[in-house]
């Protein structure tokens, strides 16, 4: 997507150097990944959403979203959305973010842990992307005796059991048992278990309109150079509606993304619209990846279904990032039990004001 | 060839919402003094001057036009605000609808001063209906194939044929139909058709009356018998409509009504399922606000690219194709989802009555201007396949 932004522009030129998606394919071991994360670190794009006297780059959400539409784009198996939201919850804060990889807890929906009146913290959080290999940890907490807090963790202060997605990255379990915070800092008021998951999801939903674009391109251009029957199979109408339905979905997605990050990055505080919209982006992104990963990989055939081909690496992540932050099903229910409780006939009035 | 589709987060700017609330305001009092029921199912059908005459003084027809037309040169966004509430609302806009998305634009284009002096103030005060003469009996989605023949005659030409599925043309002051000219050449099948506009009280027009499936009567087939039209009743260029076509489509396609047709049927779920839906009524709504949300916000988009002097066709037969698909699907999803509604609930009788009556719309909303198929035709041709 061409975008005037010179902040995703950086993250474009760094993920064209060190993190191609074919060459990152071939790769027979992880040896790319230190200098694309060391590259992604150098242009401050890890720490994009701290602000400057907290040791980041101060960019805007919009521009991190910006960024994360280009990491999606790449398939990118490197924990830079984690390492942003854990930035940006530290921020919410007033925490400094540290250098080197985070992760971002909570990811899914249910118990969150427990910050005691001693400032330990204790409690399990399921599915953590990329919980292993990051250095730091970024948890809200639920504050004994009421409200909430941001705690910063050293890696080692947890036990992670570590675990893979279906994409084949790191999805880990973290125990806390009164692991002590190198800080911990009350939340300010609404940000709670739920505004995390919120942000999170719209992360995502930017990441997966990303892979979207790139598995339409990539289904396009297959389509226009396989011969089958004597002629490209892009010439068959079956093929053609096939991909016009990936078009609508992958429209629909960086539709519904883009519109959740310009509302998330304007809002001078969450509301309804924001969730709305955030919650509505995670829904249709996660139903497009579902039907477009589906249609790709049908017009690539046996050839997109092999380890060789560089396919994989959009849909496998299109699949993962779906069930991060909140699936489909998560957000439908919300948002179903918003709107039913707001009535029928606030309904399109609600849809309006966005 | 993705990188060509764009829909970027576009916001209706303030004075929409200053607009949007006038329009909610006099919807409503309307209700109040009975001028339309917004619950009778399909009423978006309903065929009302008295409404279209009031809404002309508003100035919310021909919004965008210029002036010295009758016009109001505002904005198309501004004018995207109307068409949506409208819609919503099931106000009764069959009068002048079709006359102010796509026949008047095509006559402020192609039409001769004299024509546009004439026609486009009396679209603009609510007054003329418009019927669009394209499809006939052996030419459906492939226009091109059209055989309706205009020969050329002193003064004008000389119309034979018929035209078929032509909305309105039983209430329709003008249609805007599309006739041979001349036959197709071997380089170029879709040279030789030419656009006309018609006045429908010309003698050798004969309008019969064909019934839809819903009971309705809207459908018509037009014969036309040595009819004649003036010459500078000729739209645009003689032989070279085919060069005309193209980007009025943007706005055909892209409007709000490409997937609120049955967005009625939503509220009243909601309705019907209460204030605390069980897990499986809250998902079902949820994931259906989701994907209108979606639309909405695509719609938007294409109309800001419009509105900027963009021609984004193929963004607009994609909110076309996902509109209508969305609109076609959603009376079964909310049939799904009311199966364990409690028996006793108030709006029961209204959510069935509209209910039967979407599911009765939904087929054709896939077929009319322009077919599924054909969309994606052409969504394919965007993407650089044919």
């Amino acid at each position: 997507m061409p975008h005037d932004n010179i902040v995703a522009d950086a993250a474009t030129r760094i993920l064209q150097d060190y993190c191609d998606p074919q060459d990152v394919n071939r790769a027979r071991d992880a040896s790319w990944q230190e200098p694309a994360w060391r590259a992604l670190e150098e242009a401050g794009l890890t720490v994009a959403w701290v602000g400057e006297d907290h040791g980041g780059a101060g960019a805007g959400l919009a521009d991190g979203f910006a960024v994360l539409h280009e990491a999606g784009r790449f398939a990118l198996a490197l924990p830079l959305a984690e390492t942003m939201l854990a930035g940006w919850l530290l921020e919410r804060a007033g925490i400094s973010a540290p250098q080197g990889p985070m992760a971002c807890a909570p990811a899914r929906a249910g118990e969150l842990p427990v910050a005691g009146k001693d400032g330990r913290v204790s409690g399990r959080l399921r599915a953590v992307p990329f919980g292993k290999p990051a250095r730091h940890l970024a948890v809200l907490a639920r504050r004994e005796g009421g409200g909430h807090a941001v705690a910063l963790l050293d890696a080692s202060a947890a036990r992670v059991a570590a675990g893979t997605s279906i994409a084949g990255d790191p999805l880990d379990t973290v125990t806390l048992e009164n692991a002590r915070p190198l800080e911990l800092n009350t939340a300010p008021a609404g940000l709670d278990g739920d505004a995390v998951l919120l942000m999170g999801a719209v992360a995502r939903s930017m990441q997966m309109a990303g892979a979207l674009e790139r598995i339409l391109d990539l289904a396009t251009t297959y389509a226009g150079e396989r011969v089958a029957f004597e002629r490209p199979i892009a010439k068959f109408q079956a093929v053609q509606q096939n991909l016009a339905r990936l078009a609508g979905e992958t429209a629909a997605a960086v539709a519904a993304a883009g519109s959740a990050a310009d509302a998330v990055a304007t809002a001078h505080v969450p509301h309804e619209g924001t969730f709305l919209e955030a919650a509505a982006a995670k829904i249709r992104v996660g139903e497009a990846a579902g039907e477009g990963a589906a249609i790709a990989h049908q017009v690539l055939g046996a050839i997109g279904f092999t380890q060789e081909h560089v396919l994989h690496r959009f849909t496998r992540r299109l699949w993962a990032w779906r069930d991060d932050f909140g699936n489909e099903t998560f957000w439908a229910v919300k948002l179903g039990k918003l709107v039913a409780a707001r009535g029928a006939d606030e309904l399109w009035p609600m849809l309006a004001s966005r | 060839m993705s990188s060509a589709l764009q829909f970027d987060p576009m916001r209706l700017p303030p004075e929409c919402e200053a607009l949007r609330k006038e329009v909610r305001a006099f919807l409503a009092r309307e209700l109040e003094a009975g001028t339309y029921n917004a619950n009778e199912a399909g009423n978006d059908q309903a065929y009302s001057p008295e409404f279209s005459r009031k809404v002309g003084a508003k100035g919310w027809i021909g919004m965008t036009w210029p002036k010295k037309y009758g016009g109001h040169e505002r904005s198309f966004l501004e004018r995207y605000v109307v068409t949506e509430e409208f819609r919503v609302a099931n106000a009764p806009v069959r009068l002048h609808f079709v006359a102010d998305r796509q026949s008047g634009p095509v006559l402020l284009r192609y039409g001769s001063e004299r024509v546009k002096a004439d026609v486009l103030p009396r679209i603009c005060k609510g007054e003329v209906c418009f019927a669009i003469g394209m499809s006939e009996p052996g030419s459906g989605s492939d226009l091109f194939a059209a055989k309706t023949k205009a020969t050329k005659t002193d003064g004008g030409w000389l119309v034979n044929g018929t035209k078929v599925w032509t909305s309105n043309a039983h209430h329709a002051h003008y249609m805007i139909g599309l006739f041979r000219t001349s036959p197709p050449t071997k380089e170029n099948r879709r040279h030789g058709l030419t656009q006309f506009l018609v006045d429908m009280k010309t003698p050798g027009i004969t309008v019969n009356p064909i019934y839809q499936m819903t009971g309705q009567h809207d459908f018509n087939e037009v014969v036309f018998e040595d009819a004649f039209m003036p010459d500078d009743h000729v739209l645009g260029e003689v032989d070279g409509a085919w060069k005309q076509a193209t980007s009025e489509l943007a706005y055909e396609r892209s409007g709000p009504e490409r997937f609120l047709e049955t967005f009625y049927v939503l509220p009243e779920l909601v309705r019907m399922l209460g204030p605390e839906p069980d897990t499986r009524g809250a998902e079902g709504i949820g994931r259906l606000v989701a994907q209108v949300h979606a639309l909405r916000r695509m719609s938007v988009s294409v109309a800001g690219m419009l509105q900027a002097g963009k021609e984004p066709v193929v963004e607009a037969a994609i909110v076309k194709d996902v509109g209508t698909i969305w609109e076609q699907k959603l009376p079964a999803r909310a049939r799904d989802l009311a199966a364990f509604a409690e028996e006793e609930t108030a709006n029961r009788a209204t959510f069935e009555a509209q209910l039967r009556f979407a599911t009765l719309t939904a087929p054709k909303l896939t077929i009319q201007g322009g077919t599924t198929e054909i969309l994606r035709g052409i969504i394919a041709r965007g993407l650089g396949l044919r």
